[in-house]
């Protein structure tokens, strides 16, 4: 202790994660193979690359569902600074999946529970981190739902009764509720009509500035990239074989396969 | 007491009472001595980690799921030959399946059975706890149908296992979450959940709510038996049992505003009965035994008459 008050040295804040060599198989199949890169606060990550190209696999490698074969995912924690989440211990890295991060499914079913009305869904995560006020809880999964653009007087039915669309954004607001520092996308818009896709996207790219979230979204449509991310990379059979600025990637790509991926989106 | 015996006695009970009292084709209270030492380890186990669900391998009891089943192998673990034996079903020891389950254990362990609840040793229970405090030395066994209280939104068992060892207990509120949600209020009205000791989230098995403050500090053991399920669990004597709730929707251990029409006690819980065709209603005491044991000191209720009037 000190007794007078010595500014801190300001530094420039770290990445939040660094991947190094990450590389998971299934068997002798190449799930994703060598891949690293920083992710700084506030940044948003875009993965593309057709099916089969490693997305998903990289994605949970990333957010703890699937364990690495070898690489290292260093997350910079609020307690403890940076730590290796593949080898921290199972608790710590299941109370990071229900605080600092957030994972949004493709398929919404994957990532709501669907006997339970969207209020308890948006409130579940405050429940797990320790809310024991209903009145509380129920306000912040108001404002949530009204931020996600679903009328108050659902807030009791269950996502069953409500459309593609609709589920999806209840998915987000369920996992941005407890202010998550990085958000994990797979193919967010992926199963929804193309207007419906807009207005969600259009919906994300608020929520992600707004809160200046950090977050990787894996997509196959480019068009989600454009808008959201900052930074690519392209995936091609498990590997990244470009990365860059999102306009600089999508404008002038150097590899033949970004070539391709562009020219046909182009082609729509 | 049973509390205090030790493991042999069972074995004791086979040469010394079995050839008086029981019949001579099954081994004391029915299980053999090794599945009983089997359960009796599952039960050790249980009181030191309360509220721990421990697995075991039970056994076919003659009799079918619905009847126990988890409790009367608990029970057969526990007996001893001095053992004095209460079975109540709802409070009463008189229903289908106390007074079976009794005359089982009669003819299996040929135990002294009882329907006081301060004189007996042993008493196997189904949904309630009795009214009068239990003391050191008892032992109450619950029959339990469904043991963990995270299956009601999270149906894989390994995922249930893996939030009890990580103390991920979240999903209980949104229970009662969903409940005020839908009902104002929260509206489970048994099989209440409890924290154990600050660490494991248990079912207390289909008790009314009103019994859950008797699950705390109590000077009995408790143990829990699920014979479908395959799990004992346990809450050693004066363990610590909270009930959850919010902090704007506290716990409430409610019953009928009402007194008991024949004992006039304004505590007990009550059960409703329908006493005539034009839909005439009383409430009685559910512990029957705490019912006669106060109309037998001379308490009388709205409806109750001289006490050998209502047997
Ligand atoms: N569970 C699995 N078992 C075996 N192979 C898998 C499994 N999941 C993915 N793969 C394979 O790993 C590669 C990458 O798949 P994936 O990560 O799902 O790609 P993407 O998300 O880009 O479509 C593919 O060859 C795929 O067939
Ligand atoms: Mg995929
Ligand atoms: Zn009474």
């Amino acid at each position: 202790m000190t007794l007078h008050s010595t500014p801190k040295p300001q530094t420039a804040p770290g990445p939040l994660l660094q991947v190094r060599g990450l590389e998971k198989r299934y068997g002798s199949r190449i799930g994703c193979t060598d891949v690293s890169f920083d992710l700084f606060p506030g940044e948003v990550m875009g993965i593309v690359g057709e099916s089969g190209s490693g997305k998903s696999t990289l994605l949970n490698c990333l957010a703890g569902h699937l364990t690495p074969d070898c690489g290292q995912v260093i997350f910079d924690t609020r307690t403890a600074g940076p730590c290796d989440t593949v080898t921290m211990g199972e608790p710590e890295r299941r109370m990071l999946s229900r605080t600092d991060w957030a994972f949004v499914h493709q398929n919404p079913r994957d990532g709501l529970r669907m006997g339970v009305s969207a209020g308890g869904n948006v409130g579940e995560r405050l429940m797990a981190v320790g809310a024991r006020h209903y009145g509380n809880i129920r306000d912040q999964a108001l404002d949530w739902l009204s931020r996600v653009e679903i009328a108050a007087e659902r807030i009791d039915d269950r996502p069953s009764a409500f459309s593609g669309g609709m589920q999806q954004r209840l998915q987000i607001a369920r996992n941005l509720v407890t202010g998550p520092r990085l958000v994990f996308m797979d193919e967010p818009t992926g199963g929804l009509d193309v207007s419906v896709q807009a207005r969600l996207l259009d919906l994300l790219r608020g929520l992600v500035r707004r809160m200046g979230l950090s977050a990787v979204i894996v997509t196959h449509d480019l068009a989600v990239v454009r808008l959201l991310a900052d930074r690519l990379m392209v995936m091609k059979d498990g590997r990244v074989v470009e990365a860059g600025l999102t306009d600089q990637v999508l404008d002038d790509p150097q590899h033949g396969y970004t070539q391709l991926l562009v020219s046909s989106v182009l082609q729509v | 007491m049973s509390a205090q015996t030790h493991p042999a006695s069972g074995q004791i009970a086979q040469g010394q009472i079995a050839p008086i009292h029981t019949d001579q084709a099954y081994n004391f209270a029915y299980l053999d001595e090794e599945t009983k030492r089997m359960i009796r380890r599952a039960l050790l186990k249980g009181l030191a980690v309360p509220g721990y669900q421990v697995p075991f391998a039970s056994r076919e009891m003659p009799m079918p799921y619905g009847w126990g089943t988890g409790g009367v192998q608990v029970t057969a673990a526990c007996l001893t030959p001095d053992d004095v034996l209460k079975v109540i079903d709802q409070g009463a020891d008189d229903t289908t399946n106390a007074v079976s389950i009794r005359k089982f254990f009669q003819r299996t362990a040929g135990v002294a059975t009882t329907e006081q609840t301060t004189v007996a040793t042993v008493i196997q229970t189904r949904h309630r706890i009795p009214e009068t405090d239990l003391s050191e030395g008892q032992i109450l066994v619950y029959q339990v149908p469904i043991p963990e209280p995270l299956r009601f939104l999270e149906p894989r068992e390994t995922e249930t296992r893996k939030m009890h060892s990580l103390e991920e207990y979240g999903l209980m509120h949104v229970r009662l979450y969903e409940d005020i949600a839908r009902h104002g209020q929260i509206a489970t009205s048994y099989a209440y959940p409890v924290k154990v000791e600050g660490r494991y989230v248990m079912d207390p098995s289909p008790i009314p709510k009103f019994d859950n403050p008797k699950l705390s500090q109590n000077a009995a053991i408790q143990l829990f038996g699920a014979g479908r399920e395959q799990r004992i669990y346990a809450l050693p004597p004066y363990t610590d049992v909270v009930s959850l709730d919010f902090e704007d929707h506290p716990f409430q251990a409610s019953k009928a505003d009402h007194a008991c029409d024949l004992c006039g006690s304004n505590t007990a819980y009550l059960d409703e009965v329908i006493i005539d065709d034009a839909g005439g209603r009383m409430f009685v005491c559910s512990d029957t035994d705490y019912c006669s044991t106060r109309r037998a000191q001379g308490h009388v209720g709205r409806l109750g008459t001289a006490q050998e009037h209502v047997a």
